[in-house]
């Protein structure tokens, strides 16, 4: 039974990742699954230098799911290279660093400091809905996403993903863009721009007004989103939004999805990822799957 | 500390000890790391809840694994907790957090204080420390709760904000009533009360621990929803920004923005 599969030259032993953002770098959640067990860790957004992120309350609870508005606090790249590769290299997993800014300068800086690291790809996060400048105002416009797409194409030494927002008027243009401009891979979806108002108080639940839906809400969408992208481009997708077992994971993989993320399901259940992996295993046993990429887009 | 988990804890009893305040005993392994101060994350079943709700640890038996629990109904999610009945299961993550430095108070003058949900905790950092206990305590009204078994682990002051019991007002006009003094204070409760600890303390060089509350979506540092503002850069993020339910929830009164 074969669960590898291959994204840009670079092989993962399966299918299953973690979404950026909720999962640090991996070191808070070590304590409960192995990371041994993933295909890679994504880790949590970083820039050029630390950003602060937006005030609290950040996050809140919604039917099906929650919304967040961290603002993509991070301790920036310095800490990440001394601290966080160095944790994730003691695993035997792939490390995908992702990678937010203001500016494409920002970007660049961080994809330039990273290019002789021990990482295995980049995702450039064009599509966080929570900082006001930068990152979604390159995730909304095809041409502004070409732009960028190539310039990071023309400086990293990795293999780059492209993490697009579902907060377009059509998915697939924007996947075609990123596709034209040289990205070696999708990924989607980023949260869906939500709010919750507290009718007692009157008040924003968020302290950022709006914040992103995160949970097993947006998995339709998700999958949706995943099989449009799969119809429009060549290059691999990797799924995410709302899974929270192996049974959503693979509606992921056979909407087109290459591989798939685990995201706001981890502050759930601490041990999803694994159980995820697991779950995926079982299936093909079950279902006389001999080999995990016979699923990838096989809906018919 | 052992290690963080989720497991399944065992309703023993619950009993609602004041209006909408509930005394749950679980029994559970993560009675054994249940240090003062830290808490636990139980899990809501209901389909239209999502995340585990945070809720301090008010008493700890280690000698039997049972871990007690005692909150206000504050959403859908405690609502549900609050019928349980023993027999029943609960998904309970833990023990997360840091708890109260107890070596920092050890046999000294301390103030134990506790305002409204804040107090539960108080009860265990009470048995477990050696020190000269002087417990101050606000409610909001008559509708007392932990009173009497905070008084067998010290000496305790009570404050009402409608004076209907003990002193009128709050924790610190208890303080100042009583003309209380003290080398080291603990305390959890809302927010305007530990803004007026940290002026008390700071004003009159006292070190204090306060217990913060925010909105938490992991519980275990990784999402970074609840975050305090810090004096000095966080060694996390590096910005100014810990962690509540990792980092703290109990911070020194000076190390915080708040």
């Amino acid at each position: 039974m074969n669960t590898k599969v291959t994204i840009a030259g670079v092989p993962f032993k399966n299918p299953v990742m973690t979404a950026s953002g909720t999962f640090g770098s991996g070191m808070e959640y070590g304590e409960f699954v192995d990371l041994n067990r993933l295909g890679a860790v994504v880790t949590k957004g970083v820039a050029n230098v630390p950003w602060p992120g937006n005030p609290t309350p950040r996050v809140a609870e919604v039917y099906g799911g929650m919304l967040n508005a961290i603002g993509l606090q991070n301790p920036g790249v310095d800490v990440l290279i001394e601290r966080d590769i160095p944790f994730l290299k003691q695993y035997d997993t792939k490390v995908i660093v992702n990678i937010c800014g203001k500016t494409v300068e920002d970007y660049l800086e961080v994809v330039e400091r990273l290019s002789d690291e021990a990482v295995d790809m980049l995702e450039i996060n064009v599509s966080c809905p929570n900082v006001k400048e930068g990152a979604i105002a390159f995730g909304q416009k095809t041409d502004a996403l070409y732009d960028i797409t190539s310039q990071i194409k023309k400086k990293a030494k990795q293999p780059v993903i492209m993490k697009l927002s579902p907060n377009v008027t059509d998915i697939a243009e924007m996947a075609k863009a990123a596709e034209a401009a040289g990205a070696d891979a999708l990924s989607m979806i980023n949260t869906i721009t939500g709010m919750k108002i507290d009718i007692y108080r009157k008040k924003f639940v968020l302290a950022n007004k709006t914040g992103g839906l995160s949970g097993p809400a947006v998995k339709p969408v998700a999958v949706r989103m995943v099989y449009q992208a799969a119809q429009a481009v060549r290059i691999p997708i990797i799924g995410m939004g709302g899974i929270a077992t192996a049974e959503d994971a693979l509606e992921f993989l056979l909407a087109g999805a290459t591989a798939v993320a685990v995201g706001a399901m981890n502050f759930v259940n601490p041990y999803a990822t694994v159980e995820v992996v697991e779950g995926i295993e079982a299936y093909m046993k079950q279902n006389g799957v001999e080999d995990v990429n016979e699923l990838i887009g096989a809906v018919e | 500390m052992a290690q963080k988990k989720k497991t399944t804890a065992g309703v023993i009893s619950q009993k609602e000890i004041a209006p909408q305040i509930f005394d749950l005993w679980l029994e559970t392994e993560l009675a054994q790391d249940a240090h003062p101060g830290r808490f636990v994350a139980v899990y809501p079943k209901s389909a239209d809840t999502l995340l585990p709700r945070p809720i301090s640890i008010c008493e700890a038996d280690q000698a039997h694994n049972r871990l007690r629990l005692v909150y206000r109904i504050a959403g859908k999610g405690t609502k549900e907790f609050s019928a349980w009945q023993p027999g029943d299961e609960a998904a309970v993550l833990g023990v997360l957090g840091n708890g109260f430095p107890m070596e920092k108070a050890e046999g000294k003058k301390v103030f134990l204080m506790g305002g409204g949900i804040g107090i539960p905790p108080m009860l265990q950092l009470a048995k477990e420390l050696r020190a000269e206990k002087q417990i101050i305590v606000g409610y909001r009204n008559r509708d007392l709760f932990l009173a009497e078994e905070l008084r067998e682990n010290g000496t305790v002051y009570i404050a009402t904000e409608d004076g209907s019991v003990g002193c009128p007002g709050n924790v610190m006009d208890a303080v100042r009533e009583n003309g209380l003094k003290a080398e080291v204070i603990m305390a959890c409760g809302p927010m305007p009360m530990l803004r007026a600890i940290k002026k008390y303390a700071t004003e009159n060089g006292i070190e204090a621990y306060l217990s913060l509350e925010e909105r938490m979506a992991c519980g275990v540092g990784a999402c970074l929803g609840c975050v305090c503002k810090t004096k000095e850069v966080d060694h996390h993020s590096h910005v100014h920004n810990a962690r509540i339910c990792t980092d703290g929830p109990v911070f020194e009164a000076k190390e915080v923005d708040i």
